[in-house]
C-alpha cells in the first residue's frame, strides 16, 4: 500500500490552508490600529447620586454578565433574592427593579458598548428594559 | 475515499441537485419557524409534539434494523450478508442524523440545545435518548467505515473494530428502547403506558428498516454494477415477514387488553385513531390504510411464492413501510395527545411548513444515504473488477 | 513529503477537537470562581413566607358562577404578564376554569348533583410532591424548589415540550410565538416570556419571596388557601382536616398539592 503513504498534492494543501489562515485572520490585520475609541457608559441623575454601585466600576464593566447571571441563578433556583455587599448594602436582586431603577438609560448605558462590542444580550426578550420610562 | 461520492454521472448529479433543492426549500421555512416560532406548525397546547417527534420515533426504528444485518454476520457468522452489512450500518448512519435534525427543529430554544450536556439529567429519559443516538451514530460510522476500508485495501479490519460491532448490537436495540421510554414512562397518558411500547417499536423498525433497505437493494442492482445479491434479499425478506407479523401481534395485544379491560384512559385514544371520538376522526382513514397495508404484505411475505418474486416483494416492501410509517409516523405520536389529559379533543393537523421543513430534513438524510452508498457501491465494484 | 495525507487530515481533526475541548475542560477546572468576592452574599428576604409543601385548598361550595372566578384568573394573569392570545392553539394560561368532566375526567359521575356538573372548578399547576415534569426535564428547567413549589427556570429551558407530555393534569403552556403582543397591560414588575419556552403558574414565588399571599388567594374572598401541608398547625391543614376534600388524578400517585372541598 505504498500510495497511501505519499502525501499527494501536499504543496497545494499547504498553500490552501495559508490562504485559509489569512482570509480566516483577515478583519484581525485589517482593523489593527483603527479601533474606534470604547464607548463610556452614560450614567443617569440618579446613579450618580448614589455614587457606588454593588462593586467598584471597574469590575462592574468586566463581570456584570457574572454578577447577573449569579443573580438569576439565586434568585430563580435557590429564592435567594438579597444581594448584601461588602459594606453591608442590600439590594433586590432584580434587573428590570434594581438595575434598572438606577441605570434608567438604557441606550446610553446598555446598547452602547454591548452595540460596540458586537453582543446582543437577550435579557430584555422578557425582562422590561425600562419600568420608569414605559410607565410614563 | 470520499473523493468517491464526487465523481458521478448525470443522473448522479441531478438527484443530489434535487435534494439539495429541497434541503434549501426546508431550510427557508426552518429560518422562518427560527424567528416567528413553533407556532407556524399545527402543534398546539394540547399536541405538544407533532410530526418532527413522530419522524425522529419512526426514523430511529429505521436505524436500529441495521442490526439485523449485523448480528445475523457476526453472531451466527451468516456469510452472505457480510456483502451488504455495510449498507445497512450506513443506512443507519443516514437515519440517526435524521432522527437528531427531526429534535433540533422540535426545539422552542435551539440555540440552547447543549444545556443538555451542560446540565446533565440521568433522570431525564432525553437525556439517555441524546447518549445513545449519538453514540449509536459514532458507532455505525467508525465501524462502516473501517470496514469498507478494509474491503477496499484487501486487508484485514482493524481487531479493535470487533469489540465496537459486539456493542453496536445491544447499542441498536436500546436506540429504540430509550426512545420508546420517552413516552411510556409518562403517567396519565394512557396511549402510551403499555409495557408492550418499546417491543412494539422494535417488531415495527425491524420491519420497517430491512423492507426500506431490500428496496434500496433493488435499486442499486438496478443502477450500479454491484449486486446486493437474491440470497441476501430473500433473508432479508424473511425478517421482514416475521417482524411486520409479530408487530401486528403486537398491536393486537395491545388491542386486547385495552378493549377487554374497557379502561377509559386507554381505550380513548384507540377509539380516536380508529372511529374517531366526539366526532373527531382526522386520522381514521389513515390507520384503517395502515392497518390494511400491514395485513397485505403480511399475505404477500409470509406466501412463498410471492416473497420469492422480486417484483411482487418489491410491492409488499414498500407497504410495509407506508404502513408502518402511517402508523408510527402519523398516528403513534399524535394518538397519544388525543383525548387531552383534560379529556378535550383536539386535533392535530400539520402545516404547510411543518411539512416542507419535515421534507428537508429527509432529504438531507437521503443526501447523506446517497454520498455513504455511492461510496461504498463504487469501493464495491472496484474490488469485484479487481477480483474478476 | 513523507506524511500521508490520511495522517496529516487525522492529526488536523484531533487537534481541531482538542481546541474545541478547551472551554470544556476550563469549565471543569474552574467550577468555584464566581467573580463574587468574599465579603458580598446573598440571603432570603427576612419577611419571606416559609413552607416544607406549599399547599392549596379550593372551597368550590364558595363559587357559583364563571362570574365569580373571572377576577381570580384575571388577578394572576395580569400580574404575571399572561398574554391572552386568542388562536386556540397558542393559547398561554396558568390558572383557568374547567367543568368537572374535565377538571376531574377519571372521577367523573354519571349522575353528578345539579350544582357540580356545570359549576366551573379552577384548574392550575398541582405543585405535586413527586411530580413528573421534573422527571421528564432534560436540562433541569423545571424543578422543585425546597419549599415544594415546581419552578420554571426560563433561561434554562430549551423548548422541547417533554414536561408538557409528562404533566397529567395540562397545567403547562408553550410560547408559540412571541407572547408581548398579547400582553394587554404589562406588569412592569415582572418579567414576560420569549418565544420558545414552557411556562405555568408558579405559586407566586415572587410574592411569597416578600411576605405576601398568592394573586389569586388575594383575590378569592377567603374561597383560596394557602399554606404548609407538613404544618399541622396550618389553615390548609385545618381545613383538610374538617372537610373531604378530592385531589385531581390522585391514582397517577404524582401527590397533588393542591385540594378541592366539592
Amino acid at each position: 500500500m505504498n500510495n497511501t503513504r505519499t502525501f499527494y498534492d501536499g504543496g497545494k494543501v499547504i498553500t490552501g490552508l495559508v490562504i485559509f489562515v489569512v482570509l480566516v485572520t483577515f478583519p484581525f490585520w485589517y482593523n489593527h490600529g483603527k479601533a474606534a475609541p470604547a464607548p463610556e457608559p452614560q450614567l443617569t441623575e440618579k446613579a450618580k447620586a448614589e455614587k457606588a454601585c454593588i462593586r467598584p466600576k471597574n469590575e462592574m464593566k468586566s463581570a456584570h454578565m457574572q454578577i447577573l447571571n449569579n443573580w438569576r441563578n439565586n434568585v430563580v433556583r435557590n429564592a435567594d433574592r438579597i444581594h448584601e455587599t461588602a459594606d453591608g448594602k442590600r439590594f433586590e436582586m432584580s434587573l428590570s427593579n434594581t438595575c434598572v431603577d438606577c441605570h434608567s438609560n438604557k441606550a446610553d448605558f446598555c446598547d452602547r458598548c454591548h452595540n460596540y462590542v458586537a453582543v446582543n444580550p437577550y435579557c430584555w426578550n422578557c425582562h422590561i428594559d425600562n419600568p420608569k420610562e414605559t410607565s410614563k | 475515499m470520499l473523493e468517491k461520492a464526487f465523481k458521478g454521472s448525470k443522473r448522479y448529479y441531478g438527484w443530489m441537485t434535487a435534494l439539495l433543492a429541497v434541503i434549501g426549500i426546508g431550510f427557508g421555512f426552518y429560518m422562518w419557524q427560527l424567528r416567528f416560532g413553533l407556532g407556524i406548525t399545527g402543534m398546539s397546547r394540547d399536541v405538544t409534539w407533532g410530526f418532527y417527534i413522530a419522524q425522529f420515533t419512526f426514523l430511529v426504528g429505521v436505524a436500529a434494523s441495521a442490526v439485523m444485518l449485523v448480528l445475523p454476520y457476526y453472531l451466527h457468522h451468516y456469510k452472505a450478508f457480510g456483502r451488504i452489512t455495510i449498507l445497512g450500518e450506513f443506512l443507519a448512519v443516514a437515519s440517526v442524523t435524521m432522527c437528531i435534525l427531526f429534535i433540533f427543529v422540535d426545539l422552542g430554544q435551539p440555540m440552547r440545545v447543549l444545556n443538555v450536556l451542560l446540565y446533565p439529567t440521568p433522570n431525564s429519559v432525553l437525556f439517555w435518548d441524546m447518549i445513545v443516538l449519538n453514540g449509536y451514530l459514532l458507532l455505525n460510522i467508525v465501524i462502516g467505515w473501517k470496514i469498507l476500508e478494509a474491503e477496499r485495501n484487501a486487508v484485514a479490519p482493524p481487531a479493535w473494530i470487533k469489540p465496537l460491532i459486539y456493542i453496536s448490537i445491544p447499542w441498536a436495540v436500546s436506540i429504540h428502547t430509550v426512545t420508546a421510554f420517552l413516552y411510556c414512562g409518562l403517567p396519565g397518558r394512557g396511549f402510551w403506558l403499555t409495557a408492550i411500547l418499546a417491543p412494539r417499536f422494535l417488531s415495527s423498525a425491524f420491519a420497517s428498516g430491512p423492507s426500506l433497505l431490500i428496496l434500496l437493494c433493488l435499486i442499486v442492482r438496478k443502477l450500479t454494477k454491484f449486486d446486493p445479491g437474491k440470497e441476501q434479499i430473500q433473508s432479508l425478506a424473511k425478517i421482514v415477514a416475521y417482524a411486520i407479523s409479530i408487530n401486528v401481534f403486537f398491536f393486537l395485544c395491545e388491542v386486547f387488553v385495552v378493549f377487554y379491560s374497557k379502561i377509559p384512559e386507554h381505550m380513548d385514544h384507540f377509539k380516536y385513531l380508529f372511529v374517531g371520538l366526539h366526532g373527531h376522526g382526522a386520522l381514521v382513514p389513515w390507520m384503517w390504510t395502515s392497518l390494511g397495508l400491514m395485513v397485505i404484505s403480511i399475505v404477500l411475505l409470509v406466501i412463498p411464492s410471492t416473497r420469492q418474486n422480486e417484483s411482487i416483494l418489491a410491492v409488499a416492501c414498500a407497504t410495509v413501510f407506508a404502513g408502518t410509517w402511517i402508523d408510527k409516523g402519523l398516528g403513534m405520536i399524535s394518538g397519544g395527545f388525543v383525548p387531552s389529559p383534560l379529556h378535550h379533543v383536539n386535533e392535530y393537523i400539520p402545516t404547510m411548513p411543518e411539512i416542507m421543513i419535515t421534507l428537508g430534513v429527509w432529504a438531507t438524510g437521503f443526501f447523506i444515504l446517497t454520498v455513504l452508498f455511492k461510496i461504498a457501491i463504487t469501493v464495491k465494484e472496484e474490488v469485484a473488477g479487481v477480483a474478476s | 513529503m513523507k506524511k500521508s495525507r490520511r495522517s496529516f487530515l487525522q492529526i488536523a481533526g484531533v487537534s481541531a477537537l482538542g481546541l474545541g475541548l478547551k472551554p470544556v475542560a476550563d469549565l471543569v477546572a474552574a467550577p468555584a470562581e464566581h467573580g463574587e468576592a468574599p465579603a458580598e452574599r446573598v440571603l432570603k428576604n427576612e419577611a419571606a413566607l416559609k413552607a416544607k409543601q406549599w399547599a392549596m385548598v379550593i372551597d368550590t361550595r364558595m363559587f357559583e358562577s364563571a362570574a365569580d372566578l373571572e377576577p381570580i384568573i384575571e388577578a394572576c394573569h395580569k400580574i404575571h404578564n399572561v398574554p391572552s392570545i386568542d388562536h386556540p392553539r397558542h393559547e398561554i394560561k396558568w390558572i383557568w376554569e374547567e367543568e368537572f368532566k374535565h377538571a376531574f375526567p377519571t372521577q367523573e359521575l354519571r349522575f353528578l348533583p345539579e350544582r357540580i356538573e356545570h359549576l366551573p372548578f379552577l384548574v392550575l399547576c398541582n405543585h405535586c410532591e413527586d411530580p413528573p415534569c421534573v422527571r421528564a426535564c432534560p436540562t433541569k428547567a423545571t424543578f422543585k424548589r425546597e419549599d415544594g413549589i415546581v419552578l420554571m427556570d426560563f433561561h434554562r429551558c430549551i423548548g422541547c415540550r417533554f414536561c408538557m407530555a409528562a404533566c397529567p393534569y395540562g397545567s403547562r403552556s408553550f410560547n408559540f410565538r412571541d407572547p408581548r403582543p398579547f400582553i394587554k397591560e404589562t406588569n412592569l414588575k415582572f418579567p414576560t416570556r420569549m418565544k420558545g419556552v414552557v411556562e405555568k403558574c408558579n405559586f407566586c414565588a415572587e410574592r411569597l419571596a416578600v411576605g405576601q399571599m398568592p394573586a389569586c388567594v388575594e383575590a378569592s374572598n377567603g374561597a383560596l388557601t394557602f399554606g404548609d401541608l407538613e404544618d399541622p398547625e396550618s389553615d390548609v391543614r385545618k381545613l383538610l382536616s374538617e372537610n373531604f376534600t378530592i385531589r385531581r388524578k390522585q391514582a397517577l400517585g404524582t401527590g397533588p398539592a393542591v385540594y378541592y372541598i366539592i
